[in-house]
């Protein structure tokens, strides 16, 4: 703890000072805008790795800053937040090139480009921190640079899922500053792994503990869509493709689920929140979560609505597997950050590419498409079989951890529920790729976007192939050192022998 | 008291902006501007002077001509004062500048308003009178001045409503300053002294005293428009010109504030009753609530702002019950007093910056659109990125969402909360900071919305609109520098060992 790293520092600023300058840069300097952008992102995932590699010898990189006693700033490298960042850095560089051929000639992307860099960097916050305020700090600050995005478009429609957006989030994060006040009055500062703090105070102020614990669980959920706080990410589903893609598969919903990880692991600590029973409501609201946005995925025409809703069911079972105890069920949860992450950014990815090339919205406009766009919606049909859990695709092995995590803590129900969940999810995933790839286009298919002989653009279609294998790689080579599945194992591992 | 280091540098502090005031008097409209600039970069410059000489030496002390107390006049420089004086500085400093640029670009009316150089010097001498005081008497008298600048600093643009607005102003001030004459009256009169550091000691508690407490903080509550004496606030505060909106909020009610804490935590320790300090704290969460809400229903920007100047003050009141406990009742941390005057002081300065540019802001807008209906926030994000940044950033001070001034003057408030176990401010505290989302966000989401009419659009110059977003980034700055700036205020007097034994003698004496 004595040693102070500026590196955690370094890996914000590296998003932060280029958004700050694209902010400063005219609108028509696309050519600087770019570069800052990749410079950064590269810079970005650059600077994990080598903080990563120091890490795994052992060394301690935290930042401290204190504003007042009690109340401090601190980012601090753990394993769980290396991996955190790791898939924000990754999904960001990947997205920045996706974003940079989305918006080819748009409107404003001095603007888009810099909150979108200072979303990153509340991301990247978020999975650093070293404790309660600094989190809470970078997630407020995530809401805030997430809306000038949602709002992008500027249209009544736009303005209003932002008026959405922020209802909720503000009105969670309201709820989470109350906790997050009484957790620090009670038990002073907490650093993220001091679970004995709070295992020492049960005793004696065990229903102001409880009662904090679910203000922040609820100020967190609406982050993570759990029902019924999850209206806002339907909605918001006006962005541009990027954002929904990024913001809204990882960055922004994944704060809210890594904040349950953070909360229940690394806060109160498994046994004590086990022991005081918080975790059951957890357990049965991301249950109900998980077939209900599965239902509402079912009905939704829009493509985008349903890639949603799906979203919806699909971070639940982050909750879910946090909410079960178990080192199987642990490593399921911490895994799906990463496999959920990387599959649903490629189905957002493959929405954009169709609505920008061909203008279709709807997935009853889509017939046949998958002839005319092999490559984009080949990716989109690897991230479906994920979903489903087909194996060998990411998504399976999410589930069969979870699945084993329920049986072996003889929570049986959980296994009905994923197995119900499967069979939605492939009810309302197939029906797309059977469309796209089985049936004849009602219309000429006629793109509005080209590149040469590509089916899109180079620069959306790269990023779509690249986090389709990646979710197939992430599956196929799960139990090779380094994969994500081993990573969340040994985070897992620890929780439980420490 | 007497012990303490002298310095000059009080005297000249109150000295150097009444002198250079006076020097613009002798000039033309264009000379009295040049002049009243470089008398605002000198004062500020001073200041910063001030504070370092308190960070180096502590608090100093001037004996006016070497008559000493009670018959002479001491300045007393200590920690607190130090901090106000330099809030005042910054933000005034900023302030200055943007009224330079505000009225050169509207050059055909520029002499009407260069009475405002004038104007702004004295009530900043007053300011800093105010703040270096350690007698009630001096007290009113810089009240008194800075009233009077005030009033005619909101009347500047002659035009009707702030006439009216100027009238109702006047009146109030009046009314507050009487009312807290009379109370220093009835002390003069049962102690025959008006030092500040011999009332505290040789006040005795009894009807005379509670009686003159009971006037002084009514005065001052209608000088620092606490609910519910705040009606004249919003008229006065929005028909001003820019540069005199941003003073007004930012600064001018901060005055009595300052006194409010100053009296009594200095002064009437003694005598201060749980009740009466939840009977302020409900005025302050009532003007929390009521002040957002009415916020939100106002259709034009600088009455939003206004309001929300009302319920911003009512933070500030919201801090006097949690220095005082319940009889009986066991604070939850040997230092549960520190994070209620933390969070006062924060709440005045992130105020400040975020207020100030807050109104100059609403400045640019009208001076691009000629009117401040919302409705002219319409795109105004595409028009002009840097005022809709400077909006958003200091409406998130505003709200508390982190990491601004407000945020961690409302951690610190909640943190007040939970120690003094009075819980039952807690859901205002939230309340509030949700309603200022609400208006914060209403203006934001116009700011993006498209526009609906093709009204005229006259450009403003950048550096307008850089001043406007530097404050607003003030709002945030001041958080870096928290931990020292609190060491620094608790070697201060009023923060030190001093409160907390009165407080505490208060809360217990009086059961």
């Amino acid at each position: 703890m004595e040693t102070t790293s500026i590196l955690p520092l370094l890996i914000l600023g590296s998003s932060f000072i280029p958004g700050t300058l694209i902010l400063l840069l005219r609108e028509d300097q696309s050519s600087q805008r770019t570069f800052l952008n990749i410079f950064g992102a590269v810079a970005k995932v650059s600077l994990i790795a080598l903080v990563f590699a120091g890490y795994m010898r052992g060394e301690d990189y935290t930042f401290v800053f204190s504003l007042a006693p009690g109340l401090n700033f601190t980012l601090r490298v753990d394993l769980l937040g290396l991996f955190f960042a790791t898939l924000s850095a990754v999904l960001w560089l990947i997205t920045t090139l996706y974003a940079i051929g989305y918006l080819e000639g748009g409107r404003h992307r001095r603007r888009f480009f810099a909150f979108f860099s200072y979303c990153i960097t509340a991301s990247t916050g978020i999975a650093l921190s070293g404790d309660v305020v600094t989190f809470f700090i970078f997630y407020e600050f995530l809401t805030l640079s997430t809306y000038p995005l949602v709002v992008h478009l500027g249209t009544d429609k736009a303005v209003n899922a932002g008026r959405t957006y922020l209802w909720y989030t503000i009105g969670g994060g309201t709820i989470l500053f109350l906790g997050v006040v009484g957790l620090s009055v009670i038990a002073g500062p907490i650093h993220f792994g001091q679970t004995e703090i709070i295992a020492s105070l049960i005793s004696e102020n065990a229903t102001q503990l409880a009662i904090l614990f679910f203000l922040m669980l609820a100020g967190l959920a609406v982050k993570a869509a759990i029902f019924p706080l999850h209206s806002w990410l339907p909605i918001s589903m006006v962005a541009p493709a990027p954002v929904s893609a990024l913001l809204h598969a990882v960055a922004v919903v994944k704060a809210g689920a890594f904040g349950i990880i953070r909360l229940v692991y690394d806060v109160y600590g498994i046994e004590t929140a086990g022991y005081m029973n918080l975790l059951t409501p957890l357990a049965v609201f991301a249950a109900f979560t998980i077939i209900y946005g599965s239902v509402r995925a079912l009905f939704q025409d829009d493509f985008k609505r349903r890639l949603a809703f799906s979203t919806v069911s699909q971070l639940s079972y982050i909750a879910l597997g946090v909410a079960i105890t178990g080192v199987l069920s642990s490593t399921g949860a911490i895994v799906h950050l990463v496999h959920q992450g990387i599959m649903k950014i490629t189905m957002f990815f493959a929405a954009g590419i169709v609505a920008e090339t061909y203008g279709f919205y709807k997935i009853s406009e889509m017939n046949g498409i998958g002839r005319r766009m092999p490559l984009t919606m080949g990716a989109f049909a690897i991230a479906v079989f994920g979903m489903i859990g087909l194996p060998p695709v990411a998504g399976f092995i999410s589930k069969w951890y979870l699945g084993l995590g329920a049986i072996e803590t003889g929570s049986y129900w959980v296994v009905l529920v994923l197995l119900g969940s499967s069979a939605l999810n492939a009810a309302y995933f197939l029906p797309i790729i059977y469309r796209a790839w089985f049936c004849e286009p009602v219309q000429e298919l006629v793109p509005r976007r080209r590149s040469g002989r590509l089916e899109t653009q180079a620069l959306m279609l790269i990023p779509v192939v690249v986090t389709g294998l990646l979710s197939l790689a992430a599956g196929v080579f799960a139990a090779v050192a380094g994969s994500p599945l081993s990573i969340a194992r040994e985070i897992a591992e620890r929780l439980y022998l420490l | 008291m007497i012990n303490l280091p002298t310095s000059s540098l009080p005297a000249i502090l109150v000295g150097l902006p009444i002198l250079v005031a006076t020097l613009s008097l002798f000039f033309r409209s264009r000379g009295k501007a040049v002049v009243g600039l470089l008398g605002s970069l000198l004062t500020a410059g001073l200041a910063l002077i001030a504070f370092v000489e308190v960070a180096q030496l502590g608090s100093v002390i001037h004996i006016l001509g070497g008559w000493e107390p009670p018959l002479g006049i001491l300045l007393r420089m200590d920690p607190l004062a130090v901090v106000f004086i330099g809030m005042t500085a910054l933000v005034g400093v900023f302030i200055s500048l943007f009224a330079w640029w505000y009225f050169r670009a509207q050059e055909s009316t520029n002499g009407k308003f260069s009475l405002f150089w004038p104007l702004w010097l004295f009530l900043w001498a007053g300011l800093n009178g105010l703040f270096l005081s350690n007698d009630l008497f001096n007290l009113f008298v810089t009240i008194e001045v800075i009233g009077i600048c005030a009033v005619a600093l909101a009347v500047l643009s002659g035009k009707t409503d702030s006439l009216f607005a100027g009238l109702r102003y006047l009146l109030a001030a009046i009314t507050g300053s009487m009312a807290y004459l009379f109370g220093v009256a009835l002390i003069y009169g049962s102690t025959g002294t008006l030092d500040l550091g011999l009332l505290g000691q040789i006040l005795e508690p009894g009807k005379t005293t509670t009686f003159a407490l009971l006037v002084i903080t009514f005065g001052l509550m209608v000088k620092m428009a606490g609910f519910p004496f705040h009606f004249w606030l919003p008229p006065a505060h929005s028909s001003a010109l820019a540069p005199v909106s941003a003073l007004l909020s930012a600064l001018v009610v901060k005055g009595a504030f300052y006194i409010l804490l100053r009296l009594w935590a200095e002064v009437f320790g003694i005598s201060l009753t749980y009740a009466g300090g939840q009977l302020i704290g409900l005025a302050g969460a009532v003007a929390v609530i009521w002040g957002s809400w009415q916020a939100f229903m106002q259709t034009n920007l600088k009455l939003i702002i206004a309001h929300s100047s009302v319920a911003q003050l009512g933070y500030l009141l919201m801090i006097f019950p949690l220095l005082i406990l319940a009889p009986g009742v066991v604070a939850g941390s040997a230092d549960w007093l520190s994070p209620a005057w933390t969070a006062g002081v924060y709440q005045v300065m992130a105020h400040a910056f975020a207020k100030a540019s807050f109104f100059l802001s609403a400045g640019i807008i009208i001076m691009a659109q000629g009117h401040d209906h919302k409705g002219s926030l319409r795109d105004l994000a595409s028009r002009m990125p840097m005022t809709t940044m400077a909006i958003g950033i200091a409406g998130v001070s505003l709200i508390g969402l982190p990491p601004s001034g407000g945020f961690f003057a409302k951690w610190m408030l909640l943190k007040g909360v939970f120690l003094s176990g009075q819980l039952w401010w807690a859901p205002v505290i939230l309340t509030g900071s949700f309603l200022t989302a609400g208006y914060v966000f209403m203006l934001l989401r116009l700011a993006f919305a498209p526009a609906r009419d093709q009204e005229p659009f006259r450009p403003v110059p950048h550096s307008l609109q850089v001043v406007a977003l530097l404050l607003a980034l003030g709002s945030f700055l001041i958080v870096f520098p928290a931990e020292n700036l609190i060491q620094f205020l608790e070697s201060s007097e009023t923060f030190g060992s001093g409160i907390e034994s009165i407080m505490e003698g208060g809360a217990y004496g009086n059961n």
